[in-house]
């Protein structure tokens, strides 16, 4: 296509993308410069692939060629699996063609990043180690940067292949290439090369400080290696290959437990969703930060409360799950050996060694006497190791502050250390920074300048993403337009917020109440920016204030108003605002009370866990008993929370920024499914389509009240149901909110700009609302249903997806077409054929008016009830597998009930990427786009 | 849990000090305190003789990952397999972190045990970039580490490094140099390589491409050399100040003038400057490290380099002599290689056999037989390329 429309392609030509890309001429290329292969076969059918088993013998790995992120392989250990994998591989590829490989599961996986240009002048940027080896996706699996078990013969070796391989191909720019190493020779393998920055190269880029993406443009456009300067040193070149005197740790967020039925089991098939790097001079130190950094409820490696039995600890590391890096502490704790535990996992001693270093210290911890701060020794030794100050506080039953005082009076608090691509050989100008426990010379004094610390996200997962990063990067560019020198905290090397030449000073670090203080302390900053960063740092709130923090923005008395949900309820009352009625209650029977009351649907939730988590729509009086008895959720404790569910509502939201005295409204926008989708999961659009001029009166008038009363000092989103003129408030978030980009983008107006001076105390840059922009602009999410083993795809009010578009359009239907498109679906045509599942409850008569929109479209619907799907199921998956089924409609969003046989035809699309919609709205959207 | 560690201390000739713990031999060591910046090859390192008179730093954190094999495993020349010659070079090691539970196939013992049999101390626990950027600021100087049971004194300390000689007025060659002629492999063409310390991974290359190599004393005179018969000479790497070394530089010469092929290779490089007539100086803080950009000024090619040298060919002095640059060094410009305008003779300032590095530059062991090759028809020999 290029070529027709005599399109120049820079950078590495279009046949070094197909020697890589396609199984065969890989495989082929790489046996003609001397770097071996693991032996392999493509197919085309599963025939194919069943002779290249035989060939091979189990286990075997299908490869799915031309796809992102393993996006549909898998390990076949038996010929159902087998079918299985090569059916989803062949339909994933976009040149419907698998490899089927021998499996290498207990090797070691290896990682090079090259940077060639277009006369040969190559380097290698970093290479990586796959903790977990073979076993598992690079994606999922974690990362240590340099390799740490490799002899100098086995690094070099390795990079010579690299470097052969990259020629042969005819890389201009970046490459990254994988290999396996055997664990016990010099035996190895070449398994993949992505010739593109692929995730691994962005991760290698903030590991080493080496700006990869910047630097294989210029090579792109004709520049060599020689000519260009290394931008850290700024006196040396670009043509050399990092040294790095800290190793980082790279561990994956993985959301699986997100979905229903999903298998947390990890293997050659991506499932994480985001991921953090640590750094540190050490690995226990590193790989503790990492740990905290991904799933901030952890305070290291080892799990609070007693092990589980051995065999049961052991057993879980023969199938690793998304728990693994918890999982290994846990076995040695459970009294394993390190053989075995190496054994058993796969990974090198090297690790498990370290990792026995971290079990033993925290085993000598928890036999200290109680009640008292351990002495300097402990202390340091403790934190060299990357024990948190609350792991060491709730160990010892004196809490996180009376660690931290003792370590500061004891003279053991972290020196800030500068990543500068050179270990130090050169001088640098940089400013990425890290803080480590494992050194003596804190290389970053702080400036005098006036400055603020703006924090980032931390790692990509469900609810949080590069929406956070843009508010981030935004309110850190408008401070530093106002004369502040601006230092960003993150942990998340996916980000923009991490590069280091973005803010003045980048801390690459834990986003904890004990390194923010730390760094705090040592910046001496005006104060600390929360509200861009999504809940990470606006939970962190409180406790920063408690312990002297300044918070820029809205205080932490408003935020903790606005989540408290008596609090806020009590100040809508107070203002005069309807809400849906609620109630929270500590026994079974009180709630079914009110729910008699106010009428089923009911939204229920457990007071304490926050967002949308286990939230549940409930439908009657026996759901209510079965949730809330049988989940155990209502105990005088933990009351359970119950509102009042407004069927047929709209669901409309708002993004304003205030100075607590005006408010500027930046859009209104309007969900496509009825109340009770996730507002992250929702289609939207801008501006509204149904909401009348009444209701966005009253919209725009509840939220300046709303945030005068709560003295905003930032930006804010709230959420209303609007059915008719009626307009109830359901939630209220005082921070960048997730649609906060799109909002801007959809207006052109950019919010963080308008609301930086009040962020540091004075007045909004504009008084006036946002016009409402005359084309529309949709939104919608983008789901990763496929790369979760097992998981219905069905919506509900606990969010879900992993990502989102905007489209615009000069009609609804038009941007609405054309976000289908951007997400993946198919808008059906004439002659297409879709399934209907009828659940039980459903009334047909409902549907028909909508099925008979399809019919007059020309598009067959095949109705089918749970019977009737039974008698047909083979027919049914037969049509799905054949390609013949464009659609299914399952309407089954927010219900609990469910019926194997429509969840085994909603996975069944899933797997063979035919798109499932939940909701009716959903269907109707599309149909507004038949024919556009 | 908290075992106890021995305290051990780095003192420098500026009098800062570095506290640590003590690894390997409880012993004290003098030598000049510089740096390596590689992540990989500390059994290289430690093991090239170029190291001799030396204490090392490694700014890598974690060292010793991998063991220590045996020497007895050798390769298929018979040199020990793993290692750069066979025992220790480096007066010591200074480490932020030395691994006690290493994992490797090839290993056999921790990095300490090893060192301890060989009576070398290490010292661990030290801020090593802070170290470094000392030396960066200040340039390398001499030290000592103190691993033995008067690491607390500073005072006798101080006095021990006062009294010990400097690192450029030794003569360090003669104790790494073969005491008479060590021939390896069988049949093929001789090469001489004039010992300054050779690193096995020189002899090592020439073996591969076919040469039978002798070893002979870095003081040989110019007819001992020639009684060889020689198809080329390698005037290889070792430790030290070229400037002592001028009777080397002298045979080099005569060698040079009687048009036998040479190759010089790091403290090789500067002999053969020397011999032409060039100067030498000291590098601020020398270049240790596996990631050295050198630039073929002819075709503009930037190789990536191993490197461990402290003294340069001066550029100034080069203009004059008969010697024409042949690679750059793309960060600071210095002199990485030089070629003869006349005579069959190159030299390089890094090394281009690796171990430890990048085998980049090896083309340079196969120019180097080429040169042999034109210089001299071979009596019937062939001489095998063989690829590393």
């Amino acid at each position: 296509m290029l070529e027709k429309y005599g399109v120049k392609v820079l950078g590495t030509p279009v046949r070094g993308i197909q020697l890589t890309e396609d199984r065969d001429l890989f495989k082929k290329t790489m046996i003609g410069c001397d770097v071996p292969v693991p032996r392999s076969f493509a197919a085309y059918s599963f025939d194919e692939a069943k002779e290249a088993t035989d060939e091979l013998g189990f286990p075997v790995i299908i490869r799915v060629a031309y796809t992102l992120g393993g996006k549909g392989g898998g390990v076949a250990r038996n010929l159902q699996e087998l079918s299985q994998i090569v059916e989803r591989g062949l339909n994933s590829s976009l040149a419907h063609q698998v490899l089927v490989e021998e499996y290498l599961g207990g090797w070691k996986q290896i990682e090079y990043e090259i940077m060639r240009d277009r006369d040969d002048n190559s380097v290698i940027i970093c290479n990586m180690e796959n903790m977990l080896g073979m076993r598992v996706h690079t994606g999922d699996n974690i990362v240590v940067a340099p390799s740490q078990t490799l002899t100098n013969a086995e690094y070099h070796l390795l990079r010579t292949a690299s470097l052969r391989a990259a020629r042969t191909c005819g890389i201009v720019g970046e490459c990254n290439i994988q290999f396996a190493l055997h664990p016990g020779s010099e035996r190895y393998a070449a398994i993949e090369i992505n010739a593109r920055l692929s995730r691994s190269s962005a991760l290698a880029s903030k590991a080493t400080g080496y700006p990869l993406a910047y630097v294989a443009a210029k090579l792109a456009l004709g520049y060599h290696l020689t000519e260009l300067k290394n931008r850290v040193s700024g006196i040396t070149t670009a043509l050399f290959e990092p040294s790095l005197d800290y190793l980082v740790v790279k561990m994956p967020r993985w959301d699986t437990v997100k979905f229903d039925g999903a298998s947390r089991i990890i293997g050659t098939s991506m499932k994480s969703i985001g991921e953090v790097m640590a750094v540190g001079r050490g690995f226990e130190e590193a790989i503790q930060k990492a740990a905290r950094m991904a799933n901030p409820q952890h305070d290291g490696v080892v799990r609070r409360g007693s092990p589980h039995d051995l065999s049961t600890a052991l057993g879980r590391l023969e199938r690793p799950s998304d728990t693994i890096a918890f999982d290994l502490a846990e076995a040695l704790r459970a009294g394993a050996r390190e053989e075995e535990v190496a054994e058993k996992s796969e990974v090198d001693p090297w690790f498990v060694s370290k990792y026995k270093n971290v079990v033993d210290f925290h085993a000598f911890l928890e036999s200290l006497p109680p009640g008292a701060p351990p002495n300097r020794e402990v202390l340091a030794r403790a934190k060299k190791l990357g024990f948190s100050d609350r792991q060491i506080g709730d160990l010892l039953g004196i809490g996180e502050d009376r660690v931290r005082e003792a370590r500061v009076r004891l003279g053991v608090t972290p020196v800030t250390k500068v990543i500068d691509t050179l270990a130090a050989e050169w001088p640098s100008r940089t400013n990425y920074l890290y803080q480590t426990f494992d050194a003596a010379v804190d290389e970053a004094p702080p400036t005098s300048a006036r400055k603020v610390i703006v924090l980032g996200a931390g790692p990509y997962r469900i609810g949080s993403s590069v929406e956070f990063d843009w508010g981030t990067m935004n309110m850190a560019w408008a401070l530093k337009g106002l004369g502040y020198e601006v230092i960003v905290v993150n942990c998340n090397p996916e980000t923009v917020s991490t590069d280091f030449d973005m803010s003045d000073r980048l801390y690459f670090e834990e986003l904890t109440v004990e390194r923010l203080l730390a760094i705090y302390d040592k910046e001496k900053p005006e104060g600390m920016v929360l509200c861009v960063g999504g809940q990470t740092p606006n939970d962190l709130a409180e406790s920063l204030e408690k312990r002297g923090v300044t918070i820029l923005g809205t205080s932490s008395q408003s935020i903790e108003t606005a989540e408290d949900r008596s609090k806020f309820s009590a100040l809508l009352d107070r203002l005069g605002i309807p809400q849906p009625t609620w109630g929270s209650f500590r026994s079974p029977a009180e709630a079914a009370k009110f729910c008699s009351r106010v009428g089923y649907p009911v939204i229920v939730r457990p007071s304490h866990v926050l967002s949308g988590s286990a939230m549940r729509v409930i439908w009657d009086s026996s759901e209510l008993e079965t949730y809330i008895t049988k989940a155990a959720m209502v105990n005088p404790e933990y009351p359970v929370v119950v509102s009042e569910f407004i069927e047929g509502a709209r669901e409309v939201e708002v993004d304003a920024v205030s100075d607590g005295k005006s408010t500027v409204i930046g859009a209104i926008m309007e969900h496509v499914q009825d109340a009770g989708i996730h507002s992250g999961d929702a289609i939207m659009s801008i501006p509204t389509v149904t909401v009348s001029k009444a209701a966005k009166e009253k919209i725009r008038v509840y939220t300046r009240s709303i945030a005068r009363e709560l003295k905003a000092r930032g930006p804010l989103n709230i959420q209303f149901l609007v059915r008719g003129a009626s307009v109830y408030v359901i939630e209220c978030n005082l921070r960048a909110s997730r649609s906060l980009p799109y909002v801007c983008k959809a207006t052109g107006v950019n919010l963080i700009d308008v609301v930086a001076p009040a962020v540091e105390g004075g007045s909004l840059r504009r008084t006036a609302d946002v016009e409402e922009p005359k084309r529309f602009a949709v939104k919608a999410p983008m789901f990763s249903f496929l790369q979760m083993d097992g998981a219905d795809p069905k919506l509900g009010v606990e969010m879900r997806s992993t990502g989102e578009v905007a489209c615009f359009g000069d009609t609804f239907a038009e941007a609405l077409s054309q976000a289908f498109l951007a997400t993946g679906h198919r808008i059906p045509a004439k002659g297409d054929v879709g399934i209907l599942l009828l659940e039980p409850w459903q009334d047909a008569s409902g549907v028909k008016p909508l099925l008979s929109r399809f019919r007059g479209a020309g598009i067959e619907v095949l109705e089918l009830d749970e019977r009737a799907l039974d008698e047909r199921m083979a027919e049914v998956m037969g049509l799905i597998s054949g390609g013949k089924v464009s659609f299914v409609l399952s309407f089954n969003a927010n219900t609990n009930v469910d019926s194997e046989a429509f969840h085994k035809v909603r996975r069944k699309a899933v797997d063979l990427q035919v798109q499932v919609l939940s909701t009716k709205e959903e269907a109707e959207a599309l149909l507004l786009c038949v024919g556009k | 849990m908290l075992a106890a560690k021995r305290d051990a201390l780095l003192l420098l000739e500026d009098g800062s000090t570095f506290f640590g713990q003590g690894f390997g031999a409880e012993a004290d060591s003098v030598g000049e305190v510089v740096f390596n910046t590689g992540m990989v090859g500390y059994l290289e390192s430690m093991t090239d003789p170029s190291y001799a008179g030396q204490i090392l730093t490694f700014t890598y954190p974690l060292i010793g990952n991998y063991g220590v094999p045996p020497y007895s495993a050798r390769d298929k020349f018979d040199l020990p397999r793993f290692f750069e010659s066979d025992s220790i070079k480096v007066r010591g090691i200074v480490v932020q972190e030395a691994c006690d539970s290493p994992s490797h196939w090839a290993s056999e013992r921790p990095l300490w045990k090893w060192m301890e049999s060989e009576g070398i101390p290490g010292i661990q626990g030290v801020d090593t970039r802070a170290l470094v950027s000392k030396l960066r600021e200040a340039g390398v100087m001499m030290g000592i580490i103190a691993c033995g049971h008067d690491a607390k004194d500073r005072g006798k300390l101080a006095e021990l490094l006062a009294k010990a000689s400097s690192y450029s007025s030794q003569n360090l060659v003669k104790g790494v140099s073969v005491p008479g002629p060590v021939v390896h492999g069988g049949e093929g063409p001789k090469i001489v390589v004039l010992d300054c310390g050779t690193k096995l991974g020189i002899v090592r290359n020439l073996l591969r491409r076919g040469f039978q190599v002798v070893r002979l004393p870095y003081d040989s005179s110019y007819s001992a050399v020639m009684q060889h018969d020689p198809a080329g000479v390698v005037v290889c790497n070792g430790p030290g100040d070229p400037q002592l070394l001028a009777d080397t530089a002298k045979c080099v010469g005569s060698l040079i003038d009687g048009e036998v092929p040479v190759l010089g290779i790091c403290l090789g490089e500067q002999l053969v400057g020397m011999s032409q007539g060039a100067e030498t100086f000291k590098l601020k803080y020398g270049h240790r490290g596996q990631n050295k950009p050198c630039v073929d000024l002819a075709t503009g090619r930037g190789y990536v380099t191993s490197q461990n040298h402290g003294y340069a060919i001066s550029e100034t002095t080069l203009k004059g002599t008969d010697l024409r640059q042949w690679f750059a060094n793309a960060d600071d410009n210095t002199i990485e290689g030089v070629l003869h305008a006349s005579r069959p003779c190159m030299a390089v300032q890094f090394h281009p056999e690796a171990t430890p590095g990048p085998y980049d530059t090896l083309f340079v062991f196969d120019r180097f037989i080429e040169m042999t090759r034109k210089a001299r028809p071979l009596r019937g020999e062939e001489i095998r390329s063989v690829k590393a």
